[in-house]
Order: structure tokens, then sequence, then C-alpha cells
């Protein structure tokens, strides 16, 4: 009987050797004449325990991990096939208490199954969102949407219904629905784990999506240091298509919907969305002018659907289980569930996805039990390079859109960068701005050269120079950045300056060595 | 399976200059030919380019600019702005280093200052035997794997100076 183990293909899980392991289960059991079928999946995200191997087994799905090539051999001597005792074994998987505590909606399928198999994506349950939709009216699919409070997962969190309704209501000869999956945030991976542990899913919202506002043509615009994800996805897209799940005549409903992939050139300003449609368009990042919003001109001037890839992988589940079940999930405005994803100086780093409302201290400790090197975690920063610096006393903040605002801090992406108490936040608060220079698009001066400028100050200050006029300086350069930018880029680099300022101005009172 | 894992290659190095002219006219010709009728193609141009030259020679830029009915200050423009093109050749291998927070939160920046040491080169350098180019990168979405590195298309996580010296002394100094 043949037996299926599983070892991821996730980029992560690549990086800590998983290729390698792989290729060793394979001739080992070849050498062992057994019948092993290996399976690449997504990772569970545990990513204490990767390479984390799965053998199915009887009682079900038995892990392993975290596993090195050297361990192969005594896991077959173990009969791990058979689900044996080893030291590395960690039970059901199942079982794992990291795995069992979460909600997981939109990640459910992501390191259970063959991520560009349809046969295992409809086994899973796959597709029921958009056979649904294909039966609904343009606008009943838009209110489901706009049912489920459902805001967009990128960061921004404005409604999703609303803006597919603005893009619905549009006359135009042609729709888009494009998909940001530029992820450049640090400590931000969801997008990548979704793309490479379920692209089935986000090709489905898409579709989705697609069959909601009338848009025949959907770009998914992916980062280049994402090479793992888009070759998962180009295998993905080519599946659906053998398959008719995407084209001119969707399981043979008449409705078309054609979807590429358009790979980025390492330019985080074109996570910004219009600056992203103007690279889809081959053009510069810069940023646009908003008004008009994409929805109404978009990309090539037509309206146009931007989501995140969360937000679009979101949408099946809200489809095939209903708004109200999606809108169960979460509390106030924050509906459903987040992918959280714990990085960093942390213990048990991986994604967590749960209704909002879990505390960050929970997220910090019960989950992650803590910093890696064992020290005090003493800042954490939320929501990517643009997010606040958040001390302990704020690690009660519950996850959740108006809770992270009203202590002045971001939820954005959901990602968590944990700092133990060996960080330097005057030199933390000298990298935004220094990132800030490096990937500004130019187009507006508070961002182009306020970065510059304030890469400068800081220097200044840690010298010691001036202290506190320039410490002044550097908080009006913040408010003129803030209030004078084009897009969030120089608009908020302020954020992680300002609440490192205020929440650790010891770190700017200590004379640094010029370095 | 183990080819659908690869990278693609054009984030790995490939230092190949055109011989001559025409060899570049026809590449840029073929690339062309390949994306004609494609809304917006100019990014998925350059990639192409980028994949079968290693680079973006400036040579191309005119080429490029006259097939898309584009001004060169446009494609210049364009080839500039994105940090990923480069407009000369890379070294025979490319070691990339995570600059960003998560990475620098597991003692990223040690470990870039190791690694220029190590190497001899600052970030966007090049070795002088023309074997490694160093460059910085802003997050591969391994933050709960810091730091990282990229190697010729290859990703590896938790890299201490130890582990990156193992991974360096791999290149193989012939190659």
């Amino acid at each position: 009987m043949t037996v299926t183990v599983y070892v991821p293909r996730d980029a992560s899980a690549l990086s800590l050797g998983a290729q390698a392991v792989a290729r060793a289960i394979a001739s080992q059991a070849q050498a062992r004449k057994l019948d092993v079928r290996v399976v690449r999946n997504g990772s569970r995200g545990l990513y204490w325990l990767e390479p984390m191997i799965e053998v199915a087994t009887a009682a079900g799905r038995i892990a392993y991990g975290p596993v090195t090539v050297n361990d192969v051999p005594s896991l077959f001597l173990a009969d791990f096939l058979g689900g044996g005792a080893h030291a590395l074994c960690l039970g059901p998987t199942e079982g794992i208490s990291y795995l069992k505590k979460q909600d997981r909606l939109t990640f459910a399928r992501v390191g259970v199954t063959d991520p560009v198999s349809i046969a295992d994506y409809l086994q899973h349950g796959g597709y029921r969102g958009l056979q649904r939709a294909l039966t609904l009216a343009p606008e009943a699919i838009v209110q489901e949407v706009t049912d489920s409070g459902l805001r967009g997962r990128g960061g921004a969190a404005f409604p999703t219904g609303i803006k597919w309704k603005t893009v619905l209501d549009q006359k135009a000869p042609q729709k888009y629905v494009t998909c940001n999956a530029d992820e450049g945030d640090s400590g931000t991976f969801a997008d990548r784990m979704l793309m490479e542990g379920d692209p089935l899913l986000l090709i489905e919202g898409m579709t989705i999506a697609g069959i909601a506002v009338g848009a025949t043509q959907g770009y998914i615009y992916i980062r280049v240091e994402y090479p793992h994800a888009l070759v998962v996805l180009r295998e993905a897209i080519a599946a659906a298509y053998r398959e008719h799940y995407l084209g001119w005549n969707i399981l043979g409903s008449g409705k078309r919907f054609e979807l590429e992939v358009r790979v980025g050139a390492g330019a985080y300003i074109c996570g910004e969305e219009t600056s992203m449609l103007e690279s889809l368009e081959g053009k510069r990042g810069e940023i646009r002018v908003r008004p008009p919003l994409p929805a109404i001109k978009g990309l090539f001037g037509q309206p146009t659907i931007v989501n995140n890839v969360i937000s679009l992988a979101s949408v099946p589940t809200i489809l095939d289980r209903g708004a109200t079940f999606y809108q169960g999930f979460g509390a106030g405005k924050s509906r459903g569930t987040l992918p959280i994803q714990l990085a960093g100086n942390i213990k048990h780093g991986g994604l967590i996805e749960k209704a909002f409302g879990v505390s960050l201290r929970e997220i910090l400790y019960d989950y992650g039990g803590g910093s890696a090197t064992g020290r005090p975690i003493r800042a954490v920063q939320v929501g990517g390079p643009l997010g606040a610096y958040m001390p302990a006393s704020q690690f009660d903040t519950a996850i959740d859109y108006e809770a992270f605002s009203a202590v002045g801090a971001l939820l954005g992406h959901g990602g968590i960068v944990v700092f133990d108490d060996t960080v330097d936040m005057a030199h933390m608060a000298r990298y935004a701005m220094e990132f800030c220079a490096i990937e500004s698009c130019g187009k507006c001066t508070p961002c182009r050269i306020g970065s510059t400028r304030g890469v400068e100050v800081i220097d200044r200050i840690v010298r010691g120079e001036n202290r506190d006029r320039n410490i002044e300086l550097l908080e009006e350069l913040c408010d003129t950045m803030l209030q004078g930018s084009l897009c969030g880029l120089g608009g908020m680099t302020p954020f992680p300056v300002q609440s490192a300022l205020k929440h650790f101005p010891e770190d700017f009172r200590v004379l640094h060595r010029p370095s | 399976m183990e080819s659908q894992l690869r990278c693609p290659p054009d984030c790995r190095t490939m230092g190949i200059m055109p011989g001559n002219p025409s060899t570049l006219r026809s590449t840029i010709d073929k690339v062309l030919a390949q994306h004609a009728g494609r809304p917006g193609p100019l990014l998925e141009i350059l990639h192409q380019v980028q994949h079968e030259l290693g680079h973006v020679p400036g040579d191309a830029v005119p080429m490029i600019a006259n097939g898309l009915n584009l001004s060169i200050a446009e494609v210049h423009g364009v080839v500039t702005f994105y940090h990923h093109f480069r407009d000369h050749p890379a070294g025979r291998h490319v070691v990339q280093i995570c600059r960003a927070e998560a990475c620098q939160s597991m003692q990223g920046v040690a470990l870039a200052e190791h690694a220029g040491r190590r190497l001899g080169v600052g970030f966007n350098g090049t070795t002088r035997d023309g074997r490694v180019t160093l460059e910085p990168i802003y997050c591969f979405g391994n933050c709960a794997c810091a730091p990282a590195v990229m190697i010729d298309g290859e990703l590896h996580g938790r890299v201490t100076p130890e582990k990156f010296d193992a991974l360096i002394a791999t290149l193989g100094q012939g190659k």
C-alpha cells in the first residue's frame, strides 16, 4: 500500500533544508523498496518546527519536526511511515496546541493539501464558493461580501464589499480585478504562505470577484523576492485553466475570467495600490493622485478592483458558508479572522489565524513563548515598516483595527516583529527614515527629501549635537511628512519614528559611538 | 519536482555579455516579438532581457523604446526606477542579504557586516575576481526564520556568520 508523506515546498521550509529532506525520504524509500508517495504541501505555519513532515496513517496525519536530512535514516528505522515513536514525533498534527487553538478559515487548507492539485482542492471543499457565486446575481455576490464585514487585509482595512460595489456600478468596456501580492512589509508572510500553500483559493476568490463586478481579466502582481510563490502560482493557474475553472467559459456557465501573473522588480512602493497599477502598466511605480479612485479609473484607465491576497482569499469561504458565518468571528467593526504573522526575535514564530479580539500579549507569550533569545521582549513593531513600535505597556491591546488606532498603533497586514531588550530604538527609528529614503518613488517632496533629512537629524541626535533642538526638529519633520506626503510611505514613516521617540526616549539620549 | 522548485533563472546571476551588437539586436527583437500585443509589457520585457543577458545593457534601451513606440527617457526611467534591474553584469554568484526589521531583530546587521568583511565588498559591490555580488534586499517573507539570505535564487534561513561562511565555501572558486 502506498504511504503518503508530506514535505513542504514553502519557501521558509525550503530555507531550512526541506528540499534535501524530501530527496532523502524518496531515495531511502526506494532503497528500502517501500511504496512512498511524497507530496509537496504548503507549511502549517509552525516555523520553529520546520521542516515539519507529516505521514498519513490510519489514525490521521502524524507530524515530525524539525527534521534535518541526517534524521531521515533514523525516522525509517523508527517506522515513521506507520507513525512510529521518534524523538522528533509531534503526534497527530491536528492535536498540536498552536494549531488547535486557531480559527483557520482562510488557511484551512494551507499545509494540508497539494497546492497545485485541483482534485485535492475539490476534495477539501474547494470551489464551493464559486459554484454558489455562479447561481447568484452580481449584486447578490457583492451584497454577501458587504454583509460579511470583510475589510481589506492589506492594511488599509477598507470594506471590501463597498469597493466591489463601486466597480460593479461603473459602465465600462473593460473592468479588471487586480491582486496586490507585493507583500513587502517586514514581518509579514501570510500572502506568501497562502500563494505557496493554497494558490487555488486566491484564484477562486479572484474569479468570484470578476464574476461579481463584470471583470473578465485579472492580474496578480507578485514581488520578485517571492520566486517560489511565483512558481506555485503559475502551476496552479495552468491547472485551473486545464480544468475550466479559468478561461472563456467557466464550468460551462458562459462566464469568462482570464488570469495572469505579473512580476514586480524590487520596489516597495509598488505595494501602494496606485503605484502597483502604474507598475502593472509597465511604468515607473510612481503613485497617482487620488481621486479618481482605482475603482472608477484604475488599470489602463478602467474600473479596477485592487485587493490584497488575503482579502480575495477570504471571499470563497464567505460565499460558501455565508456572510453570517464569517461575520460571527471577530468583534466590533473588525469581523472575521486575521492571519497574524509572528516573526523576528520570537521562540515560536509562525502563522496564527484567529478571530479578531485576541490580545497582543496572548500572541506573544501563549503562542510565541517569549523571545527566541530568552531575554525580555522590549518592543514589537506591528503592521510593517510603517507601523508604530509598541512597548510592553501596550501588550494588552486587542488585535482589532480600532483598538490599535486608539493607542496610536497600526494593525496593518497583521505582521508582528519582536525585539528583545538589546534593541536600540534610535537605530530602528533611523532605519525607518533610511528605508523611506531608499524606497521613496520621488513624486512628493516631504517623502523624497524629508526622509533623507530625517536620517541626518537622527544621526545628529545620537551624536549628542544640539540634542533638544534636534529632537524638536525631528518632531516637526515628522509632522510635515505626515501632513504633506501624497501616500502612506512618506505619510506613515513618521509612525515608527514618533513611537520610538515617545516610548523609548532614553535610547535617543545615550551617546552612540560614531559608526 | 526538482526543477519546479528552483527559482526562475532571472533571479540568479548570468553575467553573460552579448558577444556583438547583432546578438543583442536579435535577442531584443525576439523578446519584443514574444510580447507583441500584450498590454503594458515593458516590465515583462525587461525581466526577460535580464533573464537572457544577465542585465539590461544600455544599448538595449533605445531598441526597446523603438519597439514599443516609447521615448528612450521613458524606458530608461523604468529601468532605473526598479532595484531589480541592473545595467551591468553581476558577479558569477549573487548573494542577497535581508536588511529589514525582522532580520535585524535576529542579528541581521551583524550578519551583513560579517558578510561584507568575509567577501571584502560592500552592498552592491562585486568582488574583484568577479565571483560574488553582494546585494541588500528588503524582505523575502522569511521573517519567522530570520535572518535570511538568498544565494543564486536559493533561500536560507536562520543564517549565522558560521552558516554564511559554509554557504560561501560551497560556491566553488573555479565557477
